[in-house]
């Protein structure tokens, strides 16, 4: 799997780079999640919203209810829930189409034309999932943040100024920065993870032949994907925070 | 072409392909599975071999042994001189420039049309422009009767059909090896005789050597300038199909007293 990895960011420096197929990724990965990330940051974000009122009521903090919301979105849910979700929808997509090129030849067949199949097709998923992971991430923070405004200010009635102050003063560069971080590696490992399974379907031990094994092999990428975004997710917090 | 088993191997520098001592096994320790035992052979220039023998005896593997798809356990694999086996990845790509090969399955990718399947090596591999590689594309398709076919995708073929591209595809770089894995496999009598004739044609144009797998026995053999006979782990090779019955090996016997005991039937 290292190897795999060097290849597949090698791939990345080969001419010519298919260009056309990075932005076919992109529309992939990135456009085609918009809507799941959309409605998975709002009800994330309202959830926020009213359990954070909740809690903060009880301390007569209401007021807090912003930076909290926030900081919680742009450190932890927004990263994770949508390195999940990507892993969900795009990841195991990936996973089952290198997989099904790997048992029918076809990946065979490219190395035989002498066509490098890191170039070809694997470094723009790379590139794809390193370019969407980020934005969507942003999008899920400000829809997310968006949701908690609603629940909080709208329903529960905190004041909406208040709520921005809040968030204003107490989201650091460094949070950010982490936010940022987080998304990038967990984009790195689910793009590894799943290309990298299906790639190797057939070098896995007990997943079967032929299309068991790639549907063994997918649901085994997106698992472990998911856990290794959820470990990582702790490690980064431990060391970066 | 005639002659006994005996003067098959010809001279070094006259092989394309060589086998030396090779042999491959699968599965787990405990129950391998012996599929090549210290098989040797070569494969002449510019000649037409002919590899057959029951499903599942290794015909595909000796093929993915050439491309060095598989490594063998022990044993040498040359190209021209070369040994593939210990050979780099940079340097393997080089070689394979050389082969032209259709899969068993066809292995045409299936997002993209069938156009654009015969294209993409074209595509990928030369500096012809969009307008050459069309025409290019069209002659062959005419050729093999795909004409209106170009927009289709693999899925929406039968299966002779995709065989028809995957060989189309096979030979667009025009190949100084082609590897056929069962080309006719699926095709009716009529369309198995035009790909026999195109390959004849194309060969005698572009003399390439060509490794062929085939089930056609009898038909095929009268391509061959040479065959090879594969059965539980052993091979041996002929220049003639008369004189497969006497092979000096036992399981190479036995295949020739099931399948060509029909042949000497039928002539
Ligand atoms: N990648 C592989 N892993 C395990 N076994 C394999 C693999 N490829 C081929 N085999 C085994 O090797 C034997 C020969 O296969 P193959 O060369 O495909 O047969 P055929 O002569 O029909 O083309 C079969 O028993 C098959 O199960
Ligand atoms: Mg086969």
């Amino acid at each position: 799997m290292g190897i795999f990895l060097y290849f597949s960011l090698l791939g990345l420096c080969k001419h010519p780079f298919r260009f056309k197929e990075l932005l076919k990724q992109i529309g992939f990965i990135g456009t085609g999640s918009i809507t799941v990330i959309f409605f998975t940051a709002l009800s994330a974000g309202m959830v926020l919203g009213l359990q954070g009122y909740y809690s903060l009521h009880k301390f007569g903090a209401e007021g807090m209810l912003g930076s909290a919301v926030s900081l919680t979105l742009i450190m932890e849910l927004g990263p994770v829930l949508t390195a999940l979700m990507v892993a969900g929808r795009a990841g195991s997509a990936m996973c089952a189409e290198i997989g099904i090129m790997r048992i029918s030849e076809q990946i065979d067949a490219l190395e035989c034309m002498a066509i490098d199949p890191f170039r070809y097709f694997i470094s723009p998923k790379f590139l794809a999932a390193l370019i969407s992971v980020p934005l969507l991430t942003a999008i899920f923070d400000v829809v997310g943040i968006f949701g908690g405004y609603l629940a909080g200010v709208k329903l529960m009635g905190v004041n909406g100024g208040a709520f921005f102050a809040g968030m204003e003063q107490s989201v650091t560069n460094h949070d950010l920065r982490l936010g940022v971080i987080k998304s990038f590696v967990f984009a790195l490992l689910l793009v590894w993870i799943c290309t990298g399974r299906g790639y190797f379907v057939q070098k896995i031990r007990g997943a079967g032949f032929g299309a068991e094994s790639v549907s063994t092999v997918t649901t085994q990428a997106v698992v472990m994907s998911s856990i290794a975004v959820l470990v990582f997710d702790y490690l980064l917090t431990a060391v970066l925070l | 072409m005639s002659g006994g088993a005996d003067e098959i191997i010809p001279a070094a520098e006259s092989a394309a392909i060589r086998f030396v001592e090779v042999s491959k096994s699968f599965g787990e320790r405990g129950r391998r599975h012996r599929v090549l035992d210290r098989v040797s052979f070569s494969v002449p220039k510019g000649k037409t071999t002919v590899i057959a023998g029951g499903s599942g005896q290794g015909k595909s593997v000796i093929l993915k042994l050439i491309l060095g798809l598989l490594k063998p356990d022990s044993g040498q694999v040359l190209v021209g001189d070369r040994d593939i086996v210990t050979m780099g990845y940079r340097a393997l790509q080089e070689v394979r420039m050389l082969f032209g090969v259709l899969f068993q399955g066809a292995a045409l990718f299936d997002s993209l049309t069938v156009f654009e399947n015969i294209a993409l090596p074209l595509r990928e591999r030369t500096k012809f422009t969009d307008q050459e590689i069309r025409q290019r594309v069209a002659a062959t398709l005419e050729q093999l009767e795909l004409t209106g076919h170009e927009e289709k995708f693999p899925a929406q073929l039968s299966g002779g059909m995709k065989k028809r591209v995957g060989l189309a595809r096979a030979l667009q770089l025009d190949p100084k090896i082609v590897l056929f894995d069962e080309p006719t496999t699926g095709l009716d009598p009529v369309m198995t005789r035009e790909i026999y004739e195109l390959f004849t044609r194309t060969q005698r144009r572009l003399g390439y050597t060509a490794v062929i797998v085939s089930h056609d026995i009898p038909q095929v053999f009268t391509l061959a300038d040479q065959i090879i006979l594969l059965n539980k782990g052993e091979l041996d090779v002929f220049t003639d199909a008369s004189r497969i019955p006497y092979s000096t090996k036992p399981n190479i016997r036995e295949f020739a007293r099931q399948v060509m005991g029909q042949v000497a039937d039928r002539e």
